[in-house]
């Protein structure tokens, strides 16, 4: 079959299935959606429309991004658009199928919006909600539209015609298309995509490879799996445009153990590939020879790492080596290598589907594009977003996010993940590119953005990266493993309230030391999450060190519980609930905790009833309470 | 055993299980018998035996070894450099705390915490009576739900202190 022939029934699929008389149901199963229960409500699906004696085809695709919005179903009558369910229960699921199915009743009071040609009266648009409306979808074009486990899907929304443009172009063309389009690497370092395949293209040997990085190391990002789970072929045409331009013959992905199911879909799409012959010998019967293996990483998060990663394809521990040489010209046994992140892949595929003016018209001077944050931490709309180069972190926290929960106050955007930083309010103006966050003392990163309210403690925050970062060091150069590991010790003796003065210019010179000195990025970065927060938020290190205070109430051994005496009810459920019997009390007696023998665990905050709000967090503060159990009431006597 | 060594390391592989059986594990053996002996497919091998076996066991390392002829010194060397890897038997039920950004963010150690004095182990460990195994791990992708603690298959969203006992209990 040549590839028109694969396309024109591709098409014809999709349109039947589009214009078919049965309804369809849409159902989000990727991570989120499944976490969610989105497999129970498949099922429940089923059996309602069994007894009701209805037929409709019933899809899983992969996620739209609103993960707050979770488990989402969408039903799609023939000739109207999709309608958006979101936050659905098994009862909804009921509710829709006799309302709308049924009844033609589309419960606009149900629905989150509408996706695709058409208007229904009382539901927005897709692209009218306050959460989609700044983002512009390159990357993610397909997930949430396409059956991941189907290329013909892929493939009637224009999928590989960006490798059919690539075939007829010379290597040279191909390269010289993703150098114009501006395309920087979105793995975390930025570097100039057509620059890195000009390098191994230049470079001599018969035998290349090429490797997709999907070990998605940022503990707090999750954009590759939402791509691979929801539109492996993307990533995977990519991968075959890459090969062609540098001439190599053999590509791998290398993906987190931790990715069950993105390492699922991504094997269906490679087997479904080889039927269509897009991968292996002769490719579409032009003489191009590609073939893909994918190696499961093993949990280590240096592996991300260019040089780590290729030591552990080798079988070997996955340390990184000095370069030069550079992976481009002695990478995988010793042959030239190009390794570009999942998302930059994505990324290829559209830019030779469209072209390279079209996507450069996307993003700023420096920074063309778009970008794929995971977004979540303390906003009210956590989810998946593709937004473009240049957009302020305002714009993402407040428009797209919809500002902080419960009406908090902001504090932080910590971006890059143990690599990045923390920015506070001043820099919510800034435009998110490269230069901006990096002048800003952060990184874009691979994508992770986790905001923080007043609740979260800098110190702390930092401490956490710091206590990843030291523990995922490989140990192999000494500033990285011993550095990471006495500033670690100064941070927790900062947050368990033993900081000394000296201890902060004492961080800067060990942060200095370890950015300069290290083997690779890793401990190059580590530093900066420590660094901002001492830039930006300094007076909260004065506060634990001076102080003894953790102004968020955060560091355990800072803060205290008491329960209040003029509150308490004496109703007995945070003793009850004490899992170390700190709490003296008896019935309507005013309940006291022995400050001795509490672990600060916060159950007793957690357990007393809203009514009585009788249990409060301190931070610095000695509180006075009876000296014995007295009865409720008798306090304000005293 | 030897013998079958021998057999193995002269033959490239062309032993068929129902023959390995009657001499060593047949769950190694065919898990082994997947994959050319190469050095390279050291970690996928490793990956494999977890699977089957639970854990990596001293007998089962040493006929890694055997089979891809590298050191059993090299062999611990990389298994130990993984978080994947374990040695020891694993719990019935394996308890995961996510310490990822957003849960740590939204209180996911006060739940780590939780759990380890409920189970009196830390992450790493198995409760003596092999019930259960505690891990803490980064991110499971279900950051919007955070914190987030899973049980064998099943994921807990919005966990609070209060509700870790209540979820351990389901399975005690
Ligand atoms: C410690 C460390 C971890 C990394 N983790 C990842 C990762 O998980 N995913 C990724 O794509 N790049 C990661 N990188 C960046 C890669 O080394 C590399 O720059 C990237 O894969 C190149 O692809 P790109 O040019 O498309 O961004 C990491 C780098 C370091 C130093
Ligand atoms: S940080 Fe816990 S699920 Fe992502």
């Amino acid at each position: 079959m040549t590839f028109e022939q694969i396309k024109k029934n591709a098409i014809a699929e999709w349109e039947a299935f589009e214009n078919n008389e049965k309804p369809r149901i849409y159902v989000g199963t990727a991570t989120c959606g499944c976490s969610s229960g989105a497999l129970d409500l498949i099922e429940k699906i089923h059996a309602e429309l069994e007894q009701n004696h209805i037929e409709a085809t019933v899809i899983e695709v992969g996620c739209i991004g609103c993960c707050y919005a979770e488990p989402l179903v969408d039903i799609a009558k023939r000739g109207r658009p999709r309608i958006s369910y979101n936050n659905v229960t098994p009862e909804i699921i009921s509710a829709l199928i006799t309302d709308y199915l049924i009844n033609d009743n589309p419960r606009p009071d149900l629905a989150l919006c509408t996706i695709g040609e058409g208007e229904i009266s009382g539901i927005p648009d897709i692209s009218d909600l306050p959460m989609f409306k700044p983002q512009v979808r390159i990357a993610l074009r397909n997930c949430g539209y396409v059956d991941p486990e189907n290329i013909n899907h892929y493939i009637a929304r224009d999928g590989y015609s960006g490798l059919i443009r690539a075939l007829k172009m010379t290597s040279e063309e191909v390269i010289e298309e993703i150098s114009k389009s501006g395309l920087r690497g979105r793995g975390g370092a930025g570097f100039s995509t057509g620059t890195k395949w000009r390098f191994c293209y230049n470079a001599s040997g018969d035998e290349k490879y090429l490797i997709c990085n999907a070990d998605e190391g940022d503990p707090g990002a999750f954009m590759d799996r939402a791509l691979l789970e929801s539109d492996p072929h993307s990533v995977l045409e990519g991968m075959l445009i890459g090969a062609y331009a540098i001439g190599a013959s053999h590509g791998y992905i290398y993906i987190r153990s931790e990715y069950p199911l993105a390492i699922d879909r991504l094997r269906t799409a490679l087997e479904q590939m080889g039927k269509y012959q897009l991968l292996g010998d002769d490719i579409l019967g032009t003489g191009f020879n590609f073939n893909i293996e994918i190696k499961e990483g093993a949990g280590a998060f240096v592996c991300g790492e260019e040089t780590a990663m290729i030591q552990s394809i080798e079988g070997k521990r996955g340390m990184p080596y000095p370069r030069p040489p550079f992976p481009a010209t002695s990478g995988l046994w010793g042959k030239p290598t190009n390794i570009n992140n999942v998302e930059t892949w994505s990324n290829v595929s559209a830019i030779l589907q469209k072209s390279a003016e079209w996507y450069a018209g996307y993003g700023t001077e420096q920074s063309k594009g778009t970008k794929t944050f995971a977004l979540a931490g303390k906003v009210v709309r956590t989810g998946l977003i593709e937004v473009p180069m240049g957009i302020t972190l305002r714009q993402i926290v407040y428009d797209i996010g919809g500002g902080i929960q419960d009406d908090k106050e902001f504090k932080a955007v910590q971006t890059g993940g143990p690599s990045g930083g923390c920015l506070p309010v001043s820099t919510l103006d800034l435009p998110v590119d490269y230069e901006n966050l990096a002048a800003a003392g952060s990184i874009v990163g691979s994508g992770g953005m986790i905001v923080t309210d007043s609740d979260t403690c800098m110190v702390d925050l930092a401490r956490y990266f710091l206590s990843f970062t030291q523990a995922e060091s490989c140990g192999k150069c000494v500033p990285c493993r011993e550095g990471t590991m006495q500033m670690l010790k100064i941070l927790t003796d900062i947050t368990e309230g033993n900081g000394k003065p000296e201890d902060i210019d004492l961080l800067l010179e060990l942060s200095e030391a370890i950015k300069l000195a290290s083997l690779c990025a890793l401990g190059g970065t580590a530093p900066n999450p420590v660094l901002t927060t001492i830039r930006y938020f300094l007076e909260e290190y004065e506060s634990h060190i001076y102080k003894k205070q953790c102004p968020a109430k955060a560091c355990k051994e800072l803060i205290s519980f008491y329960i209040l005496p003029g509150k308490c009810q004496g109703c007995l459920i945070c003793k009850r609930n004490c899992p170390v019997d700190a709490i003296a009390g008896d019935k309507r007696m005013i309940h006291l905790i022995d400050q001795n023998k509490c672990i600060k665990c916060g159950v007793c905050l957690e357990v007393c009833p809203s009514r009585f709000n009788a249990v409060t967090k301190v931070s610095g503060e000695q509180m006075i309470t009876p000296k014995e159990l007295i009865s409720v009431g008798s306090w304000e006597k005293l | 055993m030897k013998a079958f060594r021998e057999y193995f390391k002269n033959n490239r592989f062309n032993i068929t299980c129902g023959e390995a059986k009657e001499i060593v594990d047949t769950k190694i053996i065919g898990v082994l018998v997947q994959f050319t002996r190469d050095r390279r497919n050291l970690i996928p091998v490793l990956q494999k035996v977890q699977e089957a076996e639970g854990y990596l066991s001293a007998e089962s390392i040493t006929e890694i070894s055997h089979f891809l002829d590298v050191s059993e010194n090299d062999v611990y060397s990389v298994a130990s450099f993984y978080a994947q890897f374990r040695f020891t038997r694993p719990g019935d039920h394996i308890i995961k705390v996510c310490l990822g950004t957003a849960c740590h963010v939204r209180g996911g150690e006060r739940i780590l915490d939780n759990v380890e004095r409920e189970l009196d182990i830390q992450p790493g460990q198995t409760t003596s009576d092999y019930k259960f195994g505690l891990e803490r791990v980064a991110c499971f992708g279900c950051c919007a739900l955070a914190p987030v603690m899973v049980v064998d298959q099943n994921v807990y969203s919005r966990v609070t202190p209060a509700k870790t006992k209540k979820i351990l209990e389901l399975y005690k």
